[in-house]
This record gives C-alpha cells, sequence and structure tokens, in this order.
C-alpha cells in the first residue's frame, strides 16, 4: 500500500452515469477485491473515494465509476495527463486460494467492476455468470470470454431476462457464490447461500474517510464483532455476516 | 536552523503537530504512508474505560468541505490500551496523548487511575463526544459540570491532563476558565460540533443517533475563533485543533495562542497532510527570519 499521484491515461464514459478511468501504476501487487481511495487534486470536495480495481496488467490500472456525487462528477471530467492522488492497493481482496469447486459470480450494476479482475484471475475454473442491470448493459467482455455461461437480467426487461438476478441463480449448480452489488442483491445471496450451505463471498460498499483503518466508519457487523470493510475487507464470507433487515 | 520545538506541560515536543483523536488510530494505520516519527504527538482514538462497539447506522457523512461523523467511540477499552495498543504507540519517537472518554465520573476516574500506571505522556480528557448517548459532550456543555468532573479527574490523575473543550459549551472562555480552577493543566479545542443531516429520500435522519459531528475545514474559522478567546481568558496552554489542512492553517492557531496543534479530517483528505504541515510551518519561520517557533505563540 503506497500514496501516489498517478497520471490519467485516459477517462472514458462507457454509457449513461458509468466512467473508466484509466491510470498510470507500475509494477505492483494487485489483487482482485482490493480497492483505492482516489481524489482529484482540484476540487473543492473532502474525501477521497474508495474505488475498486476493475483492471490490472502491471502497467495500466482501470477503475470502472458511478457517477452518483459530487466526488464523482469531479472524476468524470478529469483529463488526460491530469494526477490524481491514489492511496492502495488496500483491503483483503478475494481469497483466491479458498475458491474452489463449481463457480458462480453475481454482480449488480457497477459491483461488477471487482468481479471484472477475479473473473480473469479464476482461470482453470467453473465458472457461471449473473449480472444484473436496471436497463443499460456494459463491461461484459471479460465474463463471456471467462465463464461458462453468462446470464444478464435487466430490470426493465431491455436485454436478456426481466426481473433480479437473483431470480435467475440456478443454486443447486454451485460449490461457492462471490457477489458484488446492491446490499440488497447480496443479502439474498448470502442468506439463500447460508440456507443452502454454499459458500459466499461478497464484497461490500461503505462509506469511508480515511481507508486503512484508523477512522472506524466503514463498520459491518460480522459474528465475531463489528470489523472494518477497508481492513478486514472489503470481502467477508457469507457465514461471518450479520445480515439485517435495514443494512448498515 | 529554526527551532520548532515546544515544552507543553514538562514534556518536549519535536514541533507543534500532532494527530487528533479518531483520524489516525493509535498511529500504526499511517506507518506506510509516511515517517510517523517526525509527529510532535499521537492523541490516541478515544478511549472509554470499557470496550465499546461503536455506533450502528451510518457513520460517516460528507458536507460541504467538512463531514459528519457518528462512530460512537468504538475502542478496545483502557485496559487492552495499556497492554496492547500503547505498545504500538510507544514503537514511535513521539509523545502519546491518550483520549479518554466516560459515561459517568467514576468510569472517568478508574480509567485515570489504569493510565497513572501507562507510559502515556499526557491524558487528554474528552468531555466533548458528541456521539454518545450519555455523558460525553454532556460534561462539556455547563462549566460548572465541567469543573466538577475535571476536579474530580485531577484529584487522581498522576499524569499531565489536557482538558478537550467542546464548541458546544455555552460560553467558551468561561468554560476554560472553569477547567484551568479545576486544575486543568493544558486545553486543547475544539471537539466537533453537534451537527444534523438528513436522508430526504428515507425521510429520516442519516445518523441512527440523528445528531453527529462536525468537523473540517468548513468549522476552521470558528474553531480558532474560540481558541483565541480561551487563550485571552487562561493561563495554561492551549492546544488548538478545528479544521487545520495547511501550515498557514496552523500557524494562525499558533498566533491565536495555541502552543500546540492537532490534525483531524486532513488526515483523511490527504494522508500524509502533518507532514507538509510541518514542512510549511518551517518554511514560513524561516521565510519571515523567525528563529524560534514560540516567539509567536499568542502573539495575536
Amino acid at each position: 500500500m503506497e500514496l501516489s499521484y498517478s497520471s490519467i491515461i485516459q477517462n472514458k464514459n462507457i454509457i449513461e452515469d458509468i466512467y473508466e478511468i484509466q491510470l498510470e501504476f507500475e509494477n505492483k501487487e494487485v489483487n482482485p477485491g482490493q480497492f483505492f481511495m482516489v481524489k482529484s487534486l482540484e476540487g473543492s470536495y473532502l474525501l477521497p473515494r474508495p474505488i475498486s480495481i476493475y483492471d490490472y496488467d502491471g502497467k495500466i490500472l482501470k477503475l470502472l465509476y458511478k457517477v452518483v456525487g459530487k466526488g464523482t462528477k469531479i472524476f468524470s471530467k478529469l483529463k488526460t495527463e491530469e494526477k490524481v492522488q491514489v492511496l492502495g492497493p488496500l483491503g483483503n481482496g478475494f481469497p483466491l486460494e479458498d475458491i474452489q469447486g463449481r463457480i458462480a459470480i453475481v454482480g449488480g450494476g457497477i459491483g461488477i467492476a471487482p468481479l471484472n479482475y477475479l473473473v480473469k484471475n479464476l482461470k482453470g475454473l467453473y465458472i457461471d455468470t449473473y449480472l444484473g442491470f436496471k436497463e443499460e448493459i456494459y463491461s461484459l467482455d471479460s465474463f463471456e470470454k471467462f465463464s461458462e455461461n453468462l446470464l444478464i437480467a435487466t430490470e426493465s426487461g431491455s436485454y436478456g431476462e426481466k426481473g433480479f438476478v437473483t431470480d435467475f441463480v440456478n443454486w443447486e449448480n454451485y460449490d461457492t457464490i462471490i457477489t458484488c452489488g446492491p446490499e440488497i442483491m447480496m443479502n439474498k445471496i448470502i442468506k439463500t447461500g447460508n440456507e443452502k450451505s454454499i459458500k459466499v463471498y461478497a464484497s461490500l460498499e461503505r462509506r469511508m474517510a480515511c481507508g486503512i483503518g484508523a477512522c472506524l466508519g466503514c463498520s459491518v457487523k460480522t459474528k465475531e464483532g463489528i470489523k472494518r470493510a477497508c481492513k478486514e475487507g472489503p470481502v467477508f464470507s457469507g457465514e461471518e455476516l450479520v445480515i439485517e433487515e435495514q443494512p448498515w | 536552523m529554526v527551532n520548532l520545538k515546544i515544552d507543553f506541560l514538562g514534556k518536549e515536543f519535536k514541533n507543534p503537530v500532532l494527530s487528533a483523536s479518531g483520524t489516525f488510530g493509535f498511529g500504526e494505520e499511517y506507518e506506510d504512508i509516511f515517517d510517523i516519527n517526525r509527529l510532535g504527538g499521537i492523541c490516541s482514538k478515544g478511549l472509554t474505560l470499557n470496550p465499546k462497539e461503536g455506533n450502528e447506522g451510518t457513520r460517516i457523512w460528507e458536507t460541504p468541505m467538512g463531514m459528519m461523523n457518528s462512530i460512537g467511540l468504538q475502542n478496545p477499552g483502557v485496559e487492552s490500551f495499556i497492554s496492547r495498543e500503547i505498545n504500538i504507540m510507544k514503537k514511535y519517537n513521539t509523545n502519546i496523548i491518550a483520549n479518554l472518554g466516560g459515561n459517568t465520573e467514576e468510569e472517568y476516574m478508574k480509567g485515570i487511575e489504569l493510565l497513572n500506571t501507562s507510559e502515556v505522556d499526557i491524558i487528554e480528557l474528552n468531555i466533548s463526544c458528541p456521539n454518545v448517548k450519555e455523558g460525553g459532550m454532556a460534561f462539556g456543555i455547563k462549566s460548572k459540570t465541567a469543573y466538577d468532573i475535571v476536579k474530580k479527574c485531577k484529584s487522581v490523575s498522576e499524569k499531565p491532563m489536557m482538558v478537550k473543550l467542546s464548541p458546544n459549551a455555552e460560553n467558551i472562555g468561561e468554560m476554560a476558565i472553569a477547567c484551568e480552577e479545576a486544575g486543568g493543566d493544558a486545553l486543547s479545542l475544539i471537539n466537533t460540533f453537534s451537527g444534523m443531516a438528513v436522508d430526504i429520500d428515507r425521510r429520516k435522519p442519516v445518523f441512527d443517533n440523528k445528531y453527529a459531528g462536525v468537523s473540517g475545514p468548513a468549522i476552521k474559522p470558528i474553531a480558532l475563533r474560540m481558541v483565541h478567546e480561551a487563550s485571552q481568558s487562561v493561563d495554561i496552554p492551549i492546544c488548538g485543533v478545528g479544521g487545520i489542512g495547511s501550515g498557514r492553517d496552523a500557524l494562525e492557531f499558533i498566533m491565536a495562542g495555541a502552543s500546540l496543534i492537532q490534525v483531524g479530517t486532513a488526515n483523511f483528505m490527504k494522508p500524509d497532510i502533518c507532514i507538509d504541515i510541518i514542512n510549511e510551518i518551517e518554511v514560513f519561520l524561516i521565510k519571515e527570519n523567525i528563529k524560534d517557533i514560540n516567539e509567536i505563540i499568542g502573539i495575536i
């Protein structure tokens, strides 16, 4: 983990409010499921934003992000060759050595970002991927390439199946499910996984201030007490999480 | 060379820049980012006698040039601190300030008795945390209540005691005087302002506790005014805190009467900002031909 100032190679709009930023970031060890705290050098806002790793090839770090507020709006306007403050890689990442058997990857919306880098690093395993979107679909290439089967569901029915992606998962087929997306989707997967004794790994999203375990802002309720999404997470096993109707 | 060293409560600080409680853990999280030995001191995460899990619900919220937090003093408890976390802090060549909160007089006093046996340099008595239901800030609103708790704590403390004041105090000047009269050795101010945010989509307060603590650059002018007011009211030394994010900010507080300063929210903006601040102070002194930082403390 280090603090650096990376040049932007490209910052492009993928579709609607989804953007991909490419940063110079050479020769670092970056694991799937880890994230970076990213901040533009200009702009009157305070906190860096936690963004997960969409792809990394040893030279170029790719981050996929959705414009949801002031910080990400400023990101979307950044130009090639501008520098951004980058702290990371942070967090635990997916436990690659523990991911075994028949695997389902279930992603929702911008939550597909860390799963993209994961699927590229799970070569040789049997993987089915299920991706849910509201209306528009994006960034499917790696999932198409590295999955046995890829199922798309949209809430509007504009592409693939109509409905929530969790309605289409063939639970009985899998030993492990890896998920990232809206909390309501992940909660459903964790609950079902726990009921059916399927190992679940979920990458959680929390508001963060420091990203390195100091501020205790990103708390996650687990059976072993409060943990930090930025340090002990963001990836947790379904068995350890305490799922509440009102997630926090 | 200019002198950045400051004598504060009989302890030597290599420079006036400390990390503020709650923004810096016990130091180790920042170890990979910069040389922690360069800090004047570290204020520990707010401790309580017994371990606390902290608050449920949203804990962090950004505001225009500020933020709100409702952590709720999540901490391992004083006993764990003395056996474990203090050893992390002891690795660094810097002053250790233990920030101690509590819900009751008894909790504060027991906490202090335990800390007496430890290697902490200074106790920062937190009578200003807005994020706990009982105690905490309640001790820091009325001067009389603050006087009583500081006096009790002082009667058992064998460590120098710096009282951390709340900006929510009824009158900051009177509060400063009350803490001085009760025997407080120094003051640190300010803690966070009590604030609120509403999630209009859910028609609910953002925070489960409804109110949360506001910090960051947005509060700096008010913090500075309060430090000035306090410094005009008392003779004990002051540690200034509230929205400091640059060397210039730090120097404003120092000129307004602070012997030391703490950096809080700015650590989140740029995790090595304390180093920038130390360097900027030094550059300013050189440029202005000021040989010793002590020359400019409280000159306003």
